[in-house]
């Protein structure tokens, strides 16, 4: 698997939209079998999720991020900042699928001395910004990433991933407020609309809609957009270029639980969703029939 | 029925000064010190949550526009901020009141900050009893809510002398600081006296054969105060003056604390987690078994008011701590 490439984005002579739409889509395929392997071993994780997610994932480790997979440390890397610690399964998939990490080293996810413990500490895992987890915590920590690299004159891109109910926390709004402020052009937010936390139904926990008019409202160039479906994705993210040089970005994303997979999409909606022994080798069938379809 | 007149002391200004009559001060050593350090130092850069002019971090704002951030009153994002900062190589020093700082932004502290062990300095004005407004400024407890932070640095700085060596000190230690800021005009003490800051050591201002104060903040200034008036008693009392509460000194405490003098901790902080109660466990988890007297705020909310009437209400006045050791003398 080729990494990510250490390339100018706006290249001219880059890959046709319908190559980075495959080049997306295969890698979202294989992080979603990472997820269900890396679930079967714990017999947990936040797989209903991590498989809703990957597609975003992929846009972002596959189309979007400039990084260099053998040094994470680059100092001119575009920053990811995973608020949603628990979410580490899905973006341990991503970056096995980047090369910063080997996808073999998948199959130690939760175990004793594993760099890649069930919550994302950036302490343990190359590629891991921040220790995400406790939530509301990501977009302040871009804010000042994106201030501080626009302070150094640095041009990486700060980009935090951030779930529906993070939207819930007061700090994630003082954060966006002070990106506007500052016009932070620079920083890019990525809401992951499962609507779905950890009491349920996110409409039914804490009325967050209509989330476009709150970020516009706050000073976000807004996009919203069907966050399983790659071509919608990459056009979401190419408009972005469209934003006004120093207004921050927000892209939301609206994803299945589950997505690729019929019986877990299908299944009563819940945090941590329960997967039967074995169930976990009907859903690695089930995702392989849908993409052969 | 008449009521005799009485001069009635009011509240002051938000930020009371503590300046003892005749005191010599210092305008601003925070914002000065910080504002000389960045001209040496370019990853220095300053923050504040809508408290600049109130934190003289509005002196380096004014030297250094290009390195000030206002973050507005959002503290949660003011820590957040300052540890991404960090996080690109910049050594932020982020400045609000004590009680925001702590009580309403721990969590952006511990987890942006502390746990990934970055170089962020937090600067927190109005600790302890230094504003009569009341328990909303008054950070009575900061120190005890932080201490259970793994890896940050707390410093009680006495005065001027305190604050202008510690910003480049601490901009020089790798991990989190916190800060007790005094601002405005603040008292110049400690240049009397052969003393550095140094972090993490204790310094023995003055030595007693009777009695060791252990001090630390503003309340050096008051135990040094307090040692003068005490010998015309015919009490001699020493004073060590402990700037970092954490880490703590513990060998010039154990050094204290195994003298057969009296030994009173004095600090201006609740009697609940402070300087005292670090004293203490640490004699305690030494094998060394003595009394202290503390002198430090009750385990209350405090009242309003001004400044001297409630430091001399709640034991922080010379006058009352000249009484007090003198009643634990039974002189």
């Amino acid at each position: 698997m080729t990494a990510t490439q250490d390339v100018d984005r706006a290249a001219p002579a880059g890959p046709s939209f319908e190559d980075r739409v495959r080049r997306v889509a295969d890698a979202a395929h294989r992080m979603r079998h990472h997820v269900l392997n890396m679930g079967e071993v714990q017999g947990q994780g936040y797989v209903g999720q991590a498989l809703g997610v990957a597609d975003v994932l992929a846009v972002a480790y596959q189309d979007q991020l400039r990084l260099r997979p053998a040094d994470p440390h680059w100092d001119e890397r575009d920053r990811f900042l995973l608020s949603i610690g628990h979410y580490a399964i899905a973006l341990y998939a991503a970056l096995a699928e980047a090369g910063v990490i080997p996808v073999e080293e998948l199959e130690t996810y939760g175990s004793d001395e594993s760099r890649l413990p069930m919550s994302g500490m950036a302490s343990y895992t190359p590629g891991m910004e921040i220790s995400g987890g406790s939530l509301g915590h990501g977009l302040g920590v871009g804010v000042g990433m994106a201030l501080g690299l626009r302070h150094r004159g640095v041009a990486s891109r700060v980009v935090n991933l951030l779930s529906d109910g993070e939207l819930d926390e007061g700090s994630t709004w003082e954060a966006a407020m002070g990106a506007a402020h500052h016009r932070l052009g620079n920083l890019t937010a990525v809401v992951d609309m499962n609507a779905l936390q950890a009491d349920g139904p996110t409409a039914g926990v804490l009325a967050i809609e209509p989330v476009e008019r709150k970020w516009e409202a706050f000073g976000w160039h807004t996009v919203r957009v069907d966050g399983n479906d790659v071509p919608a994705l990459l056009r979401a993210f190419d408009s972005l270029a469209e934003a006004d040089a120093d207004t921050p970005r927000v892209v939301i994303c609206d994803t299945r639980i589950g997505s690729g997979v019929p019986l877990l999409e299908t299944r009563e909606k819940a945090h941590f969703m329960r997967i039967d022994e074995h169930e976990w080798q009907i859903a690695r069938d089930q995702l392989d029939q849908g993409a052969q379809r | 029925m008449s009521t005799p007149t009485r001069k009635r002391l009011t509240t002051s200004a938000m930020i009371a000064s503590f300046v003892d009559e005749g005191q010599r001060t210092t305008p601003a050593p925070f914002g000065h010190a910080l504002s000389r350090l960045a001209e040496e130092r370019p990853e220095i850069v300053g923050l504040t949550a809508d408290l600049g002019k109130y934190t003289d971090m509005h002196v380096f704002a004014q030297d250094h526009p290009d390195r000030f951030f206002q973050m507005g009153m959002s503290e949660q994002l003011l820590l957040g901020a300052a540890a991404g900062m960090a996080e690109v190589g910049l050594v932020p020093f982020a400045s609000t009141y004590s009680v925001f700082a702590t009580r309403r932004a721990y969590d952006f502290l511990c987890l942006d900050a502390a746990e990934p062990g970055l170089n962020v300095n937090i600067v927190g004005g109005l600790p302890g009893l230094t504003t009569g407004y009341g328990p909303s400024h008054q950070a009575t407890e900061d120190i005890a809510i932080l201490r259970g932070m793994p890896g940050l640095t707390i410093v009680d700085p006495c005065d001027s002398v305190d604050i202008e060596q510690a910003v480049p000190a601490l901009a020089e230690v790798a991990g989190p600081t916190y800060l007790r800021l005094l601002r405005g005009k603040v008292p110049t003490v400690l240049d009397e006296y052969d003393y550095t800051f140094e972090v993490g050591r204790a310094a023995e201002l003055r030595t007693g054969r009777d009695v060791t104060l252990v001090s630390s903040g503003l309340m050096t200034m008051r135990a040094l105060s307090a040692a003068e008036r005490l010998a015309e008693h015919r009490v001699d009392v020493g004073v060590l003056h402990v700037p970092t509460i954490k880490p703590l000194d513990t060998e010039a405490v154990l050094r204290v604390g195994r003298s057969d003098r009296l030994v009173v901790t004095v600090e201006n902080h609740s009697v609940v987690g402070g300087l005292g109660e670090a004293v203490a466990s640490c004699l305690a988890f030494n094998g060394v078994g003595r009394d202290l007297v503390p002198v430090a705020l009750p385990d209350e909310f405090l009242a309003a008011g001004a400044l001297p009437t409630l430091h001399d209400r709640y034991g922080l006045s010379t006058d009352r701590l000249v009484r007090r050791v003198l009643d634990a003398l039974e002189v």
